[in-house]
């Protein structure tokens, strides 16, 4: 019913303005009181003035009424209902005759065409101004998707990287509502160039809203971290405070250093993208929550070696969660199946897009933006790859990621599942990772063990490193000074004889399992350096 | 990122007077105990053969294959022969390396560990 109120506080409020300018008709308003009235839809009032049509004289009345009382208390004697349609849209409410006498029968007869002819056109009245505030808002959310699709179109970049080697293409078609897809570029200092793509839940102003200020922060933070998984978390925890309730931000982050085409990703649970390559294409799976969910999460980092020929393929669940007619849904396997298509680079986009059309069928409203990065590994840049003396070529390596560990019994355990995750995108060859995982194991055991004698206040500090031709493991403990009598080599026989000790496989098995195997030392450090060739280079 | 300690279980069965002890987990220094307590009550039926079964066995380090070359010697000492079943292609490797497999026969599974065991006997 409050309709009915503002109904007859507007009109009030009219006539309380005209007092004010016009004082000498004080008079007027001293005879109309304002009276707020707030009637339930199941106050009685309102079903008897629906069964009992005309002027009431409300001092008969024996109803247990909110309503009732309140215009009682008010000094009402008549109440004049005016209905629509079975509604009750409004009412004249009049005191006791200023000549303090009863109101008549014609009184009551003047009143009551006045209320059979007020009726409608207050309902009028109201129709209009109801569709007035429906336009307004028709309006107000056309100005909203306007400028949601401004800040979206103004933050995308401008110009795609130009690299040496690689073709980037880039497309993007926002939704009638725009949704929060973004995708950027990052130069980084040494070189190496960021391929950032996400996707902000929600649509229209906030989601832009929040789409810029992650880009942002993942500005701020790429300048700073190196590291794809630290930038993420690092976004993570300075969005999480601030986002609005049941938003949040999928993204993805690939690191590619152009040099050696080693691409580096960590996932706040966007959609995996693909990599496309000669042997068929793959899913680039590493494991994150999306951004501003929960504070003080870790994301998963993957490398993988990027192959000539190779296109990796950024998106968002605009392409796979396009529908057709029918109700189908274009879907991910789909999309990975059309990566088979000879098409690279701008055509394998045009080819994509195609096949959605073709797919979602002519007058497809766009349910959610759709956008689509590609990059594509053309040849491998030729004045980066050294030649030395015997021949061999070699690129330089690039830490993938550093990182430590208290010496605590059992710890080898992490090293070796980090490590893994870390290269496990790289190209080692059946049963490799097994061997590494093992040397990494058995050196972060003995550095655990003889360098920093389990002391967990002195770290065991491991460093990842790549390169197109190999992965090094660095693992540096507190052991540093003179090196130790070197540990015989072990012999089984010897063992089972009872003439050697049972143990001391530690760096047997190391020497085993790696290609190569390199110990460094100074007054403070030992540092152990693993490799293992890339299957590329065996 | 956390990575939970497997931990190691050793359980014994005797079929036929034979002795299979089947290993869980990871086997490391936190295995010595169970092993060996598991190793004991497996003669309690005096094989002649005691298979260890690593079927269920994800990760062994260098403390751990000291164990085995303990028990191994301990097996010889007392003239038991030591068989292995479900090792996996990276431990088989291991195996190879350490040189425990020109001691301890590979089988690849269960079925035909106890097969040669039998025409061993």
């Amino acid at each position: 019913m409050i309709a009915i109120r503002n109904f007859w506080q507007n009109l009030f409020e009219g006539r309380e303005k005209e007092a004010e300018t016009q004082p000498e008709q004080t008079a007027v308003s001293t005879i109309v009181n304002r009276i707020d009235l707030d009637i339930a839809p199941n106050d009685p009032l309102v079903s008897y003035f629906r069964t009992t049509p005309g002027v009431v004289d409300i001092r008969e009345l024996d109803l247990k009424s909110a309503a009732l009382s309140q215009l009682r208390e008010a000094g009402v004697v008549l109440v004049v209902p005016l209905m629509s349609q079975g509604e009750l849209i409004g009412m004249i409410n009049l005191g006791p005759r200023l000549s303090e006498q009863e109101y008549s029968a014609d009184d009551r007869k003047l009143l009551n065409d006045l209320a059979t002819q007020a009726a409608p056109a207050v309902r009028v009245a109201q129709l209009v101004r109801q569709q007035q505030a429906e336009a307004l808002e028709r309006g107000r959310i056309e100005q909203e998707l306007k400028i949601a699709a401004i800040i979206q179109q103004t933050l995308l970049p401008k110009s795609l990287p130009a690299i040496d080697g690689y073709e980037v293409a880039a497309y993007y078609q926002p939704a009638r509502e725009v949704g929060g897809d973004f995708y950027e570029f990052l130069y980084l200092d040494d070189g190496r160039i960021a391929f950032i793509i996400g996707d902000v839940t929600d649509k229209g102003v906030p989601a832009a809203l929040v789409m810029a200020t992650t880009r942002t922060l993942l500005r701020a933070a790429a300048e700073r971290l190196t590291s794809p998984g630290a930038v993420l978390e690092r976004v993570n925890d300075l969005l999480e405070p601030d986002i609005p309730a049941r938003m949040f931000v999928t993204c993805l982050y690939a690191l590619l250093d152009p040099k050696t085409g080693l691409l580096q990703f960590a996932n706040a649970g966007h959609d995996l993208p693909y990599r496309a390559g000669q042997t068929g294409t793959d899913e680039l799976h590493a494991r994150g929550m999306p951004l501003g969910l929960m504070p003080g999460m870790t994301y998963e980092e993957k490398t993988i070696q990027l192959n000539p020929g190779d296109t990796v393929l950024l998106y968002s669940d605009g392409l796979a969660e396009a529908h057709a007619p029918d109700g189908e849904m274009f879907g991910f396997p789909r999309v990975k199946a059309l990566l088979d298509h000879e098409a690279r680079g701008q055509e394998l986009i045009d080819y994509l897009l195609s096949e959605l059309a073709d797919f979602t069928g002519e007058g497809w409203e766009q349910e959610d933006d759709v956008t689509l990065v590609t990059l594509q590994y053309k040849a491998r840049p030729e004045e980066d790859v050294q030649f030395m003396n015997n021949g061999q070529v070699t690129t330089e390596r690039q830490t993938v990621a550093t990182f430590e560990l208290p010496s605590q019994p059992g710890n080898e355990r992490q090293a070796m599942e980090k490590v893994a995750e870390l290269v496990g995108g790289m190209n080692l060859g059946n049963g490799r990772l097994e061997k590494l995982k093992t040397a990494v194991a058995e050196a972060t055991m003995n550095a655990m063990e003889h360098g920093n004698k389990y002391d967990k206040n002195r770290p065991v500090r491991i460093e990842v490193q790549t390169s197109s031709q190999d992965v090094a493991v660095r693992i540096t403990d507190e052991g540093g000074g003179p090196p130790e009598v070197v540990s015989e080599t072990p012999d089984l026989a010897a063992k089972l004889a009872g003439e050697q000790s049972p143990r001391g496989w530690g760096l047997f098995l190391i020497q085993n399992m790696v290609d190569e195997m390199n110990v460094t030392r100074d007054e403070q450090y030992h540092t152990i350096e693993l490799v293992l060739n890339l299957e590329s280079n065996q | 990122m956390t990575v939970r300690e497997k931990e190691f279980s050793a359980t014994v069965r005797q079929p036929n007077g034979m002795a299979i002890i089947d290993l869980r987990g990871e086997i490391n220094a936190f295995a010595e105990a169970s092993l060996h307590a598991a190793y004991d009550r497996a003669l309690d039926s005096d094989p002649a053969t005691i298979i260890l079964n690593f079927s269920d066995v994800a990760y062994i380090n260098s403390t751990g294959i000291a164990l085995i070359v303990g028990l191994l010697a301990q097996a010889r000492k007392t003239h038991r022969r030591l068989i292995t079943c479900g090792l996996s292609e990276h431990y088989q490797e291991i195996f190879h390396i350490t040189r425990l497999s020109d001691f301890m026969t590979i089988y690849t599974d269960e079925a035909s560990a106890l097969a040669g065991a039998m025409s061993n006997k």
